[in-house]
């Protein structure tokens, strides 16, 4: 009962935030938050739940938005349509993807995700003739307001979050973490460890193509350096998910925001060191907070628990 | 045809080079069992010190490259102690952070540079740095000559003390058993300590030889994290030999591509190589010469 | 055709053979015990039976049905679970959710597995640590919780790999109660074990080798007194 109010709340503050923020500049960070929210919401579930740590999403990022601004570029559909089409590549994609690479294990899986990402990167930069190449695409966009974009973006994020919360209730969420504490135990339990980390990886690879077609509508302007960027996406998710709180629900939406908005305090007040700032930022998350600041809180919160009536609750769902 | 034996001898004197950066990331892969992305960030720091020695006090960079080799030792043992070794304490859900950390440390390092020195491209020109001796009719570089023979020596010679040497043979004991090595008494904290800092150092070594041949600028080093890794994988992670065939192979390789591939595929070109030995090919190179 | 039946199998690493034409059977619901010294190859037998590793040579059949290539969980599906001697807990969950884990193959709904792996739990007098995350438990518990989780798939037979090493006498004795209540219930059960008292308090039957080398098999009392196990297991100047 409890919970439901504090979700009912949250979804209405959501829902009123934009008409108490209501200058573009802040709408913008807002929005830019919600997209960064669903992004790690995402990840979390194949990365977090299910330990497959991609270091490639933005792979399924930049095809998302891609596959929106192509229609554009070359059909003359609205990039509109790619909010259907680009999750639908990205997923697509996302199999053959995942036979291949989760024949590997922890870091050879990063490594091998990293490797494909850039070769999405490298491949949308050298053929040109099809995406236009390191100059980029450019729609003039239909909608100039803000307003609609934040209410989409929620909507994306709700999306990502429904999904994902739905999941690990559920037996996906048990196969899930199963094979990430132990592979071998979970397929000695008869887990079919394959194909669970693929129903962890189809969603995941959906919503962030999703977001990626979202953003081009949004931004208005895509290049394979910004979209496929291995810093500034396939890493960023990482960075906001073990900020926030790795496998619990709540975490990659905290870390986003607080991410985004550190991350314009650096910029405006900092200028050139903002990267510095961030790269700092990071070694002293993971030195001090591996577990993400919804994580950490999570294990002091079940500790006093714990000191206070001895017992502690199943602790599959965080967050 | 004197073009294609061109393009192996380059591409095999610059592989000797990668060589010897690949095989400090193999002593660190090894010994730590850690996916090390701040690899490259070392070369490349290793290489501006080597810069600043030539530049502010007129130290020939083969004699710079000492200093910035030691330097880099140091550097690379106080990350360690400080802040990689740091995650052995925590209790993480994913044990991958440990990549993300080396990721950050890597960004601090390329911005801390950047912040000095700006992104402009710098580049050493020493008297012989563009001068080439004639093999028949095919010209070799001398400064690609000299950083061959220096890494092969540098090779050896580290070779000479993983065998020969006390404190060599603790490294390998640690790489191949830790949990062995700690109830025989090694101090293994130390000797990870001492392992990343050498492996820096190499890579120092190894960024310092091919400064004449790259233009300098802050974020030379994922080139270098990159190849490195291939030459990791490609060799079987794990033995200074698996890396030196690697490191020949990337640079013939590298050489092929760059006379014969269009240049903007030849990453994908390398990036795919690195992806099909990763899942077909656990042993590296070695295990197509085992069969 | 027996109920399960290894025939001749076989495994090679590189050079070292760590089992050699390895044939036995058993029937449903017995228990036979599996020994040998040190490295004689028997946890590598539980691993090609649930195929972590491929067999080199020699066949495996369960239930009438040739098994040996199937992959791992689908063993599992059909009814054959196994503990880990150097067990794996499922450390960040809690011990119910461990034992959750295994049985939602045959339920899809979060409270039927629920329901069930509480009742094994109790079983497994571990009912008490539901709670607690698995990385928590002491050394017997997470030995029992190896086996709580293995039985939570519903298994026709039963793979125990040195469930009582690392026991005290009287947790032994405990382990000894819980495998005669598993067999009772009609699971067959395959248990390697150092400590004879949990082999021959047991085992229908026994099965020991040497070097991945099957010395003989048959009547618990024949096989321990056999002099080349008395020399296997003591060495020569004992036989
Ligand atoms: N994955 C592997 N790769 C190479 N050799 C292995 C592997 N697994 C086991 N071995 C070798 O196979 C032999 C048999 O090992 P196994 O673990 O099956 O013995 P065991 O009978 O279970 O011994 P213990 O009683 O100590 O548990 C040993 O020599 C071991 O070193
Ligand atoms: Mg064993």
């Amino acid at each position: 009962m409890k919970k439901v109010l504090i979700n009912i709340t949250v979804a209405i503050v959501a829902i009123l935030l934009p008409l108490v923020f209501r200058a573009p500049y802040h709408q913008h960070i807002l929005i830019t938050i919600l997209i960064w929210a669903a992004l790690g919401t995402a990840w979390n579930l194949l990365g977090g739940y299910a330990g497959q740590v991609s270091f490639g999403h933005a792979a399924f990022f930049g095809l998302g938005a891609y596959t929106a601004g192509i229609l554009a570029l070359h059909y003359n559909i609205s990039p509109w349509w790619g909010l259907l089409l680009g999750p639908l590549v990205s997923t697509l994609i996302s199999i053959p993807v995942g036979l291949i690479c989760f024949r590997l294990r922890g870091p050879y899986f990063a490594l091998a995700m990293l490797a494909l990402g850039e070769i999405f990167r490298l491949v949308f930069i050298n053929w040109v003739t099809f995406t236009n190449g390191a100059k980029g695409i450019m729609i003039i966009p239909k909608i100039t307001m803000k307003l609609p974009y934040y209410y989409m973006a929620l909507g994306l994020f709700f999306l990502s979050l429904t999904i994902t919360g739905l999941l690990i209730k559920s037996r996906f969420g048990y196969y899930f973490i199963s094979i990430r504490e132990d592979q071998d135990a979970a397929e000695s339990l008869g887990i079919p460890t394959t194909r669970y980390k693929l129903f962890a990886f189809l969603p995941s690879a959906f919503i962030t193509g999703l977001t990626g077609a979202f953003y081009m509508n949004y931004i208005a302007f895509i290049d394979p350096n910004v979209v496929f960027s291995l810093a500034n996406v396939s890493v960023m998710i990482i960075l906001v998910v073990m900020l926030g709180g790795v496998a619990t629900l709540w975490g990659p939406a905290v870390g986003a925001a607080i991410y985004i908005l550190l991350s314009e305090v650096f910029r405006t007040r900092m200028g050139a060191a903002s990267v510095l700032a961030f790269g700092i930022l990071v070694c002293l998350v993971i030195m001090f907070l591996p577990n993400g600041i919804v994580g950490e809180l999570d294990g002091l919160r079940k500790m006093a628990l714990r000191k206070m009536n001895g017992g502690e609750k199943s602790g599959l769902l965080r967050g | 045809m004197h073009l294609l034996g061109q393009t192996l001898i380059s591409g095999f004197l610059l592989g000797g080079m990668y060589a010897l950066i690949a095989i400090g990331m193999t002593l660190i892969m090894g010994v730590m069992k850690i996916v090390n992305l701040a690899h490259g960030a070392l070369v490349m720091v290793g290489m501006y010190v080597t810069y600043i020695c030539f530049v502010l006090w007129h130290i020939n960079p083969y004699a710079g490259m000492f200093i910035s080799m030691l330097l880099l030792f140091v550097l690379g043992s106080l990350i360690q102690r400080y802040m990689i070794n740091r995650l052995v304490e925590v209790d993480s859900i994913l044990p991958e952070n440990q990549v993300l950390l080396t990721v950050g440390i890597s960004l601090v390092l390329t911005e801390v540079i950047r912040f000095i020195f700006k992104s402009d491209y710098l580049s050493v020109s020493t008297g012989f740095s563009g001068k080439t001796v004639f093999l028949g009719k095919m010209s070799v570089s001398v400064p690609m000559t000299i950083g061959f023979v220096i890494a092969m020596v540098f090779t050896y010679l580290l070779h000479l003390f993983l065998n020969r040497t006390d404190l060599g043979m603790t490294i390998r004991a640690t790489a191949q058993d830790r949990d062995a090595a700690v109830y025989m008494g090694v101090n293994v904290s130390r000797v990870t300590m001492i392992t990343f800092g050498l492996g820096s150092a190499f890579a120092a070594a190894g960024g310092s030889l091919l400064l004449p041949m790259f233009y300098l600028w802050p974020d030379i080093g994922h080139l270098f994290t990159a190849k490195a890794f291939i030459i990791t994988i490609l060799g079987g992670m794990g033995s200074t030999a698996g890396a030196l065939l690697g490191g020949l192979t990337l640079g013939i390789a590298e050489s092929l591509g760059a006379t014969y591939i269009s240049m903007g595929y030849k990453d994908v070109v390398g990036l795919v190589v690195f992806l099909l030995v990763l899942l077909f090919m656990p042993g590296g190179i070695k295990s197509l010469v085992k069969r | 055709m027996a109920f399960f039946e290894v025939r001749r199998i076989v495994k090679n690493f590189g050079g070292l053979c760590a089992v050699h034409e390895i044939s036995f059977s058993l029937e449903k619901g017995q228990v036979i015990g599996l020994i040998g010294p040190n490295g004689s190859g028997k946890t590598t037998i539980f691993n090609l039976i649930n195929n972590f590793f491929p067999l080199t040579a020699g066949e495996i059949y369960f239930k009438g049905k040739r098994i040996d290539s199937l992959p791992t969980h689908k063993i599992c599906a059909l009814g054959i679970a196994r503990t880990f001697q150097v067990v794996k807990p499922l450390k960040r969950m809690s011990v119910l959710d461990n034992v959750m884990a295994g049985a939602f193959l045959h339920t899809g709904s979060t409270s039927q597995a629920r329901a069930r792996a509480l009742e094994i739990l109790e079983f497994c007098n571990l009912i008490n640590k539901r709670d607690l995350d698995a990385k928590k438990l002491t050394i017997a518990d997470r030995k029992r919780l190896e086996i709580a989780r293995a039985l939570s798939t519903d298994p026709e037979l039963l793979l125990l790999d040195e469930t009582a090493a690392g026991l005290n006498p009287k947790e032994t004795e405990e382990a000894i109660e819980v495998i005669k209540k598993i067999s009772r219930s009609g699971i067959a059960i395959i248990i390697v074990e150092h400590k004879m008292k949990v082999i021959m308090g047991t085992s229908e039957k026994i099965v020991a080798i040497n070097f991945g080398r099957e010395i003989t098999q048959g009547e618990p009392r024949e096989v321990i007194n056999h002099p080349e196990v008395i020399k296997a297991y003591l060495g020569d100047h004992y036989a």
